[in-house]
C-alpha cells in the first residue's frame, strides 16, 4: 500500500478541544503543512489567543506563548524585535483580535512588525457560547444580539483586511475561506505568501480565514459551510488586499 | 566603580538598566518619568538593542511578556496610572514565571491625580495588583545612587528567580539631581539563552510552552503552590532593609523611599535634641521586613510609620508589630512632600512634652 495522505508531524497525537465540523481543525494543518514545507517548524514561536484555540500549543508541535485577550500581536512584537531569527506568528479569532486586541493589532501592522497573523473569522465568540463579534453579519442572531444584530444598536461588522490594507506596514493581507476544497487551498496558497512575507522580512503579514462555528450557529457542518458562502462571503469577500514585492 | 557623574534620576535609572545588561526597552510615555524612555531611545540603538514606544501601556506590559519569554533582559518604565494599565500583563507574567524589570515612579492619585511625588500604589506594588495569588520583589530605594545600583540587583533578581522585579519609585527620585556612580557594564556577550525559553525549538529535545492557563483546578492549584513555594525562598533569602540609628533607638520611624530620605533628617534633629530616634527603612518592601521589625518591636517604645499615602506601609509595620507595641501614622496625600520639620513636630506631639 502506498501512503497518499497522513497527518503533518507537526500536529500532534493529542484530541482537539474542538467542536464536531469546526474548521479550526483545518485552518491548524494548513499552517503545520506550510511550517514543515517552508522548514519553519523549529524556528516557530506561536503566539496563542484567548478563545476555542487557547489550547492550540497542545495541537501543533512549536515552541509557544499563550497571551492575554487580544494582546497576541504586542507579545509577538516583544519576542520578534529581541529574537528576530524566530519565525513568529498569532493565531486568534475574531473577538480576540478584531474587538479587544484591534489596537494591538493596527499598531503592530503599521510598524510593518515582521509577524505573520492567521485570523480566524467565525462571527461570534465561539468559546463562550456564541455571543456576538466585530463580525458578526447584519441580522445575525447570536446570544447577545437575540433579535439580530441591529446597526442602530450595534453598528456594522469590521472588515479587518480592508482596514489594515490601508496602512504602509503590512506587506501581505489577504482573506480565504474555509467552506470548501477549492477555497482551502487557496487559503494555503494565501497563508503561504503571509508566511514568506516574514521569511523574506517585508513586512506584517495576515490571512483572514473565513470559518464556521456550527454549535453556536445552531446547524449541521455542511449547513454552515453552506451559510459561509450564501451570507457570509458577500459581505466578506475573499480576495488579496495587499501584496508587496518580492512576497510572489 | 567608574567616576561620579551629575544625573537626573529617571536618567540614572535608564544609564543603570543598559549597563546591567538590559537588551529591550518597551513603554509609553507618561510624566514624570519620561526622560527615562527618553534617554533609553538615544541609547539603545547606539548599542544595538531594542528600544520600542508601544501604542498604549497595554501593549507595552504585553511586549515585554513576550521579550520576557525569550530569556532576554527587558524592561518597562512608566507612572501610576500607566502602571494600572499594566496589571493583567503583570498577573500573566507571574503565573508563566518569565523574569523582567518594571520601574515605577510613583504619582498622585486616584485617577488621573497629578503629576506630583507619592507613595499610593504601594498596595498595588506589594500586595500584587492584578488578579490571582501572586507577588513581585519590590524594591524601594532612596537615593539615586541606590536606585542605580538596584538597577543591577533588580535584573540579576529578576533572572533568578525568573519573577518580575519593581523599582518604586516616585516622581521626586525621577526628577531630582544627585551625584552618582555606575557599577561596571555586564558583560552581554556572554547572555544564553536559557533552556525554557521559547524562541524555537532548534536543536532541544522538547518544545517549550510558556502559558499562565491550566484549566484543571488542581492542576492551577499546583502551579500555585509552585509559585507559593518560589515566593517562600524570596522571603527567606531576599530581605532587605536599612536600619539607621536603631542601635539604641527608643522610637522607630518606618519609612521607604523619599520619605524615608527625609525621614533620616528627622532622626539627625532627633539625636541633637537628645532623643533616642531611629529609623527602619525597608529596601525590600516586598519581601517585607518583617522579622527585623518583629525583632525592634521588643527594643522601642513606639514606632511611627510616615508615607506619602493614607497609611498603606503602616498595615505591614503593624502585621509586624503584631500589637507588642503602638504603632502611630503620619502621611500627606495627593503629591505633597513632608517636611523633616512637620515630621518631628508630628512626632514631638506622639512624645507628649514627655522628652
Amino acid at each position: 500500500m502506498k501512503l497518499i495522505y497522513k497527518k503533518p508531524d507537526a500536529i500532534t497525537e493529542r484530541d482537539t478541544t474542538y467542536c464536531p465540523g469546526c474548521p479550526h481543525g483545518i485552518a491548524h494543518r494548513l499552517v503545520a503543512e506550510l511550517l514543515e514545507e517552508m522548514d519553519l517548524v523549529k524556528k516557530t514561536v506561536i503566539v496563542w489567543p484567548v478563545g476555542c484555540s487557547v489550547f492550540g500549543y497542545y495541537f501543533i508541535a512549536t515552541d509557544a506563548v499563550e497571551a492575554a485577550h487580544g494582546r497576541a500581536c504586542a507579545m509577538a512584537t516583544g519576542i520578534k524585535r529581541v529574537h528576530p531569527e524566530s519565525f513568529v506568528m498569532t493565531y486568534q479569532g475574531d473577538g480576540d483580535l478584531a474587538s479587544i486586541g484591534i489596537a494591538e493589532t493596527v499598531h503592530a501592522a503599521a510598524r510593518g512588525e515582521r509577524i505573520s497573523v492567521v485570523y480566524i473569522n467565525n462571527g461570534n465568540y465561539g468559546m463562550t457560547g456564541g455571543q456576538m463579534a466585530p463580525t458578526t453579519l447584519i441580522g445575525q442572531v447570536t446570544t447577545t444580539s437575540p433579535y439580530g444584530r441591529k446597526p442602530e444598536l450595534n453598528g456594522f461588522p469590521m472588515h479587518v483586511p480592508e482596514m489594515l490594507a490601508a496602512l504602509d506596514g503590512p506587506a501581505y493581507i489577504a482573506r480565504a475561506a474555509l467552506d470548501s476544497p477549492q477555497h482551502i487551498i487557496q487559503a494555503k496558497k494565501f497563508l503561504k505568501k503571509a508566511f514568506t512575507a516574514q521569511v523574506k522580512n517585508l513586512g506584517f503579514s495576515l490571512v483572514e480565514l473565513v470559518s464556521a462555528c456550527p454549535t453556536n450557529w445552531k446547524m449541521t457542518p455542511v449547513e454552515a459551510m453552506e451559510r459561509i458562502r450564501k451570507e457570509v462571503l458577500p459581505v466578506f469577500p475573499i480576495g488579496e488586499f495587499k501584496v508587496a514585492k518580492g512576497v510572489e | 566603580m567608574g567616576e561620579k557623574v551629575l544625573m537626573k534620576g529617571a536618567e540614572a535609572i535608564a544609564e543603570a538598566a543598559i549597563r546591567a545588561g538590559c537588551m529591550a526597552f518597551f513603554g509609553y510615555p507618561i510624566t514624570p518619568q519620561n526622560e527615562t524612555p527618553e534617554y533609553f531611545s538615544r541609547r539603545m540603538p547606539e548599542l544595538g538593542r531594542v528600544f520600542l514606544q508601544a501604542e498604549s501601556e497595554v501593549a507595552s506590559i504585553n511586549m515585554v511578556y513576550g521579550a520576557a519569554c525569550t530569556g532576554t533582559r527587558v524592561i518597562t518604565t512608566s507612572s501610576s496610572p500607566g502602571i494600572s494599565l499594566m496589571q493583567e500583563g503583570f498577573s500573566y507574567i507571574a503565573n508563566s514565571n518569565v523574569p523582567c524589570v518594571v520601574v515605577n515612579a510613583m504619582r498622585g492619585g486616584p485617577g488621573l491625580g497629578d503629576i506630583a511625588p507619592a507613595q499610593a500604589d504601594y498596595f498595588q506594588a506589594t500586595k500584587g495588583g492584578g488578579h490571582g495569588d501572586y507577588h513581585s520583589i519590590v524594591l524601594a530605594p532612596h537615593t539615586i545612587q541606590e536606585t542605580a545600583d538596584l538597577m543591577f540587583d533588580a535584573f540579576d533578581l529578576a533572572d533568578k528567580y525568573r519573577i518580575m522585579v519593581v523599582v518604586l519609585v516616585d516622581g521626586l527620585m525621577g526628577q531630582m539631581m544627585e551625584p552618582v556612580e555606575f557599577k561596571e557594564w555586564v558583560d552581554v556577550s556572554k547572555f544564553k539563552t536559557p533552556e525554557w525559553a521559547t524562541v524555537g525549538q532548534g536543536d532541544r529535545k522538547e518544545r517549550n510552552i510558556i502559558t499562565s492557563l491550566e484549566i484543571l483546578p488542581e492542576g492551577l492549584e499546583k502551579m500555585n503552590l509552585a509559585l507559593q513555594e518560589k515566593y517562600k525562598k524570596i522571603k527567606e533569602n531576599e530581605v532587605r532593609l536599612e536600619e539607621y540609628e536603631m542601635d539604641d533607638a527608643e522610637y522607630a520611624l518606618t519609612a521607604f523611599g523619599t520619605v524615608a530620605r527625609i525621614a533620616k533628617t528627622v532622626v539627625d534633629m532627633a539625636r541633637a535634641d537628645g532623643i533616642k530616634l531611629g529609623l527602619i527603612r525597608p529596601i525590600t518592601v516586598w519581601p517585607f521586613p518583617e522579622k527585623e521589625i518583629a525583632k525592634r518591636a521588643e527594643q522601642v517604645k513606639f514606632f511611627f510609620d510616615v508615607e506619602m499615602n493614607e497609611g498603606q506601609m503602616l498595615e505591614d509595620v503593624k502585621l509586624a508589630v503584631n500589637g507588642k507595641k503602638p504603632v502611630h501614622y503620619y502621611g500627606r496625600l495627593g503629591g505633597v512632600v513632608p517636611t523633616a520639620e512637620e515630621i518631628y513636630g508630628e512626632f514631638k506631639k506622639l512624645l507628649g512634652g514627655k522628652e
